[in-house]
């Protein structure tokens, strides 16, 4: 595990809260400006769309689409498709070995170390409901985080699904960037062109804004 | 001397899941939660009380895992999953 910094977001603009969240009535408030604000959205909706697929993700504020490019590839075999649709509905899926995305590994992790027939019989019970729980968080992130920016005021049970949406961010980032216990000094000395290094600040000032909102509920 | 019933009976209670279901469910220490974090996630999902929590946080934290609940197998793997959708690094086991 690790501890937030005291990071304020590297370009801060003047319009936000460098302090991240702070406690509100019934919840957590907090001002992003525009930039943050797309910077989170871009980063949730990716998580969202590797968790779930594009398809999960309908936008409540209207990212452009680009129109009927819906034609899926696989709209043959109307007994298969049925019985994916059977066994969506039970919550079951085909997948039972751990995935080869090393963000979704993460994500979607093995529930038993030593024993990959009773993760793989627990990953066909769970792992559609826990995708979908994690597509959800991100999407009342999106839907309560204005593309524009501003302020965000956040009852209890939507402030839980942004710090689940933040974490599943920071996980990502995580893997990206190879975090260990004691990767910190070299993150923080990556050399500029370095494509990671652009990751970190963002990876560190997420990690201020997750503790913020996490003081804000305590 | 008795036989095994075909099915397990639920528990009755929490005490006696402890005594008669050793299976537990294991939170592994990682890089990127925050301890924060990991505190708000025990006391939320398991309702433990700031102190037990901090201190399962404190044992993930310095000995790499902590056991976090134990009872029916079951329950620990909805617990599993739970913990799952917080991100936290989470195992179910035979307590041995």
């Amino acid at each position: 595990m690790t501890e937030a910094g005291q990071e304020p977001w590297p370009e801060a603009d003047p319009e936000s809260d460098l302090a991240g969240f702070r406690a509100a009535a019934g919840g957590a408030t907090a001002r992003f400006a525009a930039g943050e604000a797309a910077i989170i959205r871009s980063l949730v909706s990716q998580v969202a769309e590797l968790v779930g697929g594009e398809a999960a993700l309908a936008d409540p504020a209207g990212a452009d689409t680009g129109g009927a490019d819906t034609g899926g590839a696989d709209t043959g075999g109307g007994d298969q498709a049925a019985a994916d649709a059977l066994a969506a509905q039970l919550g079951l899926t085909d997948d039972s070995e751990l995935p080869s995305d090393p963000i979704l590994a993460r994500l979607l992790p093995d529930a038993y170390s030593d024993d990959p027939q009773a993760s793989g019989e627990f990953r066909r019970y769970t792992e559609l409901s826990l995708r979908s729980g994690k597509v959800a968080a991100a999407q009342t992130v999106l839907a309560t985080l204005p593309a524009r920016g501003g302020r965000v005021r956040l009852a209890e049970p939507d402030a839980q699904a942004w710090l689940r949406a933040l974490n599943d961010v920071r996980l990502s980032l995580g893997v990206i960037l190879n975090v260990t216990d004691d990767s910190e000094d070299q993150l923080a000395g990556l050399p500029a062109d370095d494509p990671r290094a652009a990751y970190v600040g963002v990876y560190q000032w997420l990690a201020a804004l997750q503790d913020s909102l996490i003081d804000a509920l305590s | 001397m008795s036989v095994a019933p075909a099915e397990v009976q639920r528990p009755e209670t929490d005490q006696d899941a402890v005594l008669d279901s050793p299976w537990v469910t294991i939170v592994w220490n990682d890089p990127v939660n925050l301890m924060s974090y990991v505190t708000y996630v025990f006391r939320t999902v398991f309702g433990y009380a700031k102190p037990k929590a901090e201190k399962l946080m404190l044992d993930v934290h310095h000995k790499g895992r902590a056991v976090v609940s134990s009872g029916a197998r079951e329950a620990m793997e909805r617990d599993a999953e739970t913990l799952h959708g917080y991100g936290l690094w989470a195992t179910v086991s035979h307590d041995s």
